[in-house]
């Protein structure tokens, strides 16, 4: 980002102008801690500029008024927390079965349940990859700083649109409540995708037909393409099925649509890795610790390196099995009571290699307590 | 003389129905034989068709349940969604594009049971869809369970030595939390119902058409009412036509109130509101 007209901005915030950037001219939330900026800047901004925001009864209508707005042609976006991204699971899960593009928001806070409404967590990690009940592939996303709030919701927008799925951007309370200096780019700085459009005669549209890379053009409404959208597992045209062949073929087609295009999704951060013994893998507010605990470390001598993940689903297995192939030990540090620890023991041979620090008691883990896992792990 | 010209008449209704249903879709239909459905399905398209909308810009949004099967058979913009959740995906679609036409079709345990916070908050912003609640008094699609609208003393398969529980009376609901028209008819009564349904799309604001609606299948069997023409000769006879005093009239207790029960053309529309801040802030801008 350019150094000019700096400003000092909230992770939230950032967010909402990264949507803003990315397209998005529709929100519908419901206020919640602690992801209520993103709602009152949505509202203060999209009018500004002809977008659309309301205010609905629950987050169960909120998404639902997302997904139609979604389908009806606008970009769309809502923000929340754990209680209220639970109330929207079965919704979400509408949306990757009839393949409306949307961007949820989850500014993690500590749970089960109302939990710890104003303190950081990241223990939403598998729901935003299993949360809604079937087979689909889900797609998420873990900024770790403001001037990531911005980029990164950026291209939860542009994957959202790419593949016509719902995405999740996993903020956690730290990210999203921080403030830091940052500046917002120009126009056309970053990349910003729109959904493909049917250009066929509208008697040929098959919403969900067999495409070469699996990801179906989508008319918005009122063009001239009466489709037919519904959460029953659906044939080509978009009808209800019950017939095997045609029930394998959408479930696998959600499936390859996201994993047969992982180089387009994966995304990590590599820091100091090259020649790193010991590797700190982290995600969201976690990786900030782990940068100052590597300058620490690096400072006395040891050779730790960085891995963070701003994809966290797809799990991004091949570049992190690059990154990991030489290092003799491996820290995973979340905010939870261990979730990325398990996929990375997924994809590191020697499980013996593998550690991990969590912490769930509504504080961030800090670069001392790093530092005393890493000296752990290297005696 | 006569037969023949009914017949005609009849021929021409039907081609009007055939016009608007979708090319691909099989048929027959899921409904059981006689269902109430199809005879709201087909006053949906007449109203459609007279008030000359583009198919392009209709489009049906509904729920899960019977009823809201309606809109796979028809040829316009179809969102098929959730239990209960129609009323919250149509509000973001027409909130998104004010310009398109958004009817909701629904039913007494959709609209009332599982999808009743999202009927009250629709029907309190005044939001222009038009909302068809197809009561039948009873869960068709999960085999005849309570639905808030199973008169007291009904057998359903979860009420086995009957239903001990109060009902909703929808209109009222509707218009206590707001709805601008609001009108009830029976499947009996077609050419009424074709008059409510046009209104109720031509109503800028949100309409609340109920359509009281047999369920010979579990209502009528385990009730011992009869079948399909049983049901709806007691919508014939239950029904007092014309516009009614009030929604529940207490002297009509074992009659049905049909006809538009309330019509406010002042309150202003959500839609409407929000363009016009729209137009300041971008008056101000320039």
């Amino acid at each position: 980002m350019p150094q000019a007209d700096r400003q000092l901005m909230m992770g939230n915030t950032a967010c909402m102008h990264g949507a803003i950037y990315a397209g998005v001219r529709f929100y519908a939330g419901y206020p919640i801690t602690p992801s209520t900026e993103v709602a009152e800047g949505c509202a203060r901004e999209l009018p500004r500029i002809g977008g659309r925001f309301i205010q609905m009864e629950d987050e169960i209508a909120s998404i639902g008024a997302v997904i139609g707005a979604s389908v009806a042609g606008l970009k769309a976006m809502t923000a929340t927390s754990g209680p209220g991204y639970s109330l929207m699971i079965e919704n979400i899960g509408y949306a990757y079965m009839i393949e409306a593009p949307c961007v949820i928001v989850n500014v993690q806070r500590g749970g089960p349940s109302t939990g710890l409404p104003t303190k950081v967590s990241q223990a939403d990690t598998m729901q935003a990859r299993w949360g809604p009940h079937g087979d689909y592939t889900a797609i998420a996303v873990a900024p770790s700083s403001v001037a990531e709030a911005f980029t990164e919701t950026v291209r939860a927008v542009n994957l959202s649109e790419r593949f016509r799925t719902p995405v999740t951007i996993l903020l956690d309370e730290v990210i999203g409540h921080m403030q830091e200096m940052v500046s917002l780019p120009e126009a056309g700085e970053y990349p910003v995708v729109d959904r493909a459009k049917p250009t066929c005669d509208p008697a040929d549209y098959a919403p969900y037909g067999p495409t070469e890379n699996c990801v179906n053009p989508m008319p918005a409404y009122g063009e001239g393409y009466r489709w037919y959208a519904t959460g029953l597992t659906h044939d080509p045209r978009g009808f209800p099925t019950e017939r095997p062949d045609e029930i394998v073929a959408t479930l696998e087609r959600l499936r390859h649509k996201i994993e047969d295009h992982r180089p387009e999704i994966d995304k990590v951060r590599a820091d100091r890795m090259e020649d790193a013994e010991i590797a700190l893998v982290s995600y969201g507010s976690v990786s900030r610790t782990a940068l100052q605990a590597m300058m620490l470390a690096r400072g006395a001598g040891l050779r730790v390196g960085c891995v963070q993940l701003q994809t966290v689903w797809p799990f991004p297995l091949e570049p992190l099995r690059t990154l990991l192939q030489n290092t003799r030990k491996v820290i995973v540090a979340e905010l939870n009571m261990g979730q990325i620890v398990e996929q990375v023991e997924r994809i590191v041979p020697d499980g013996g290699r593998v550690h991990s620090l969590l912490r769930y008691d509504g504080e961030l883990i800090t670069p001392h307590q790093l530092i005393d896992k890493i000296n752990e792990v290297s005696t | 003389m006569t037969p023949a010209v009914k017949s005609s008449a009849a021929v021409q209704q039907s081609d009007v129905v055939l016009r608007y249903l979708r090319p691909h879709k099989k048929f027959p239909n899921l409904w059981c034989p006689g269902c109430g459905n199809g005879i709201v399905m087909s006053s949906l398209v007449r109203a459609i068709d007279k008030l000359g909308l583009a198919k392009d810009n209709v489009v049906l949004v509904s729920g899960i349940g019977c009823s809201s099967r309606m809109p796979v058979y028809l040829d316009f913009q179809a969102l098929h969604t959730t239990h209960g959740r129609a009323l919250a995906f149509a509000t973001g679609v027409k909130f998104a594009r004010p310009d398109l036409k958004v009817v909701v079709i629904t039913g007494d345990g959709d609209c009332l049971s599982i999808g009743g916070n999202h009927l009250i908050h629709a029907c309190r912003r005044n939001i222009d869809i038009t909302t068809i609640l197809i009561n039948n008094y009873i869960y068709g699609m999960t085999g005849g369970q309570i639905s808030p609208t199973t008169p007291s003393g009904s057998v359903s398969t979860t009420t086995p030595y009957g239903n001990m529980e109060k009902q909703f009376e929808a209109c009222e609901l509707a218009k206590g939390a707001g709805a601008t028209f609001i009108a009830r008819t029976t499947v009996y009564h077609t050419s009424q119902m074709d008059r409510m349904i046009t209104e109720a799309i031509q109503h800028r604001g949100f309409s609340f058409v109920e359509v009281l609606s047999n369920c010979h299948t579990y209502y009528g069997r385990l009730n011992r009412l009869g079948q399909a023409t049983a049901l709806l000769r007691m919508f014939q006879e239950k029904a007092a036509r014309g516009k009614a005093k009030s929604i529940i009239d207490e002297e009509s207790k074992d009659m049905i109130v049909t006809g538009v029960l309330h019509r406010d053309d002042e309150k202003t529309e959500l839609c409407d509101e929000y363009q016009k801040l729209l137009d300041s802030l971008s008056k101000g801008k320039a």
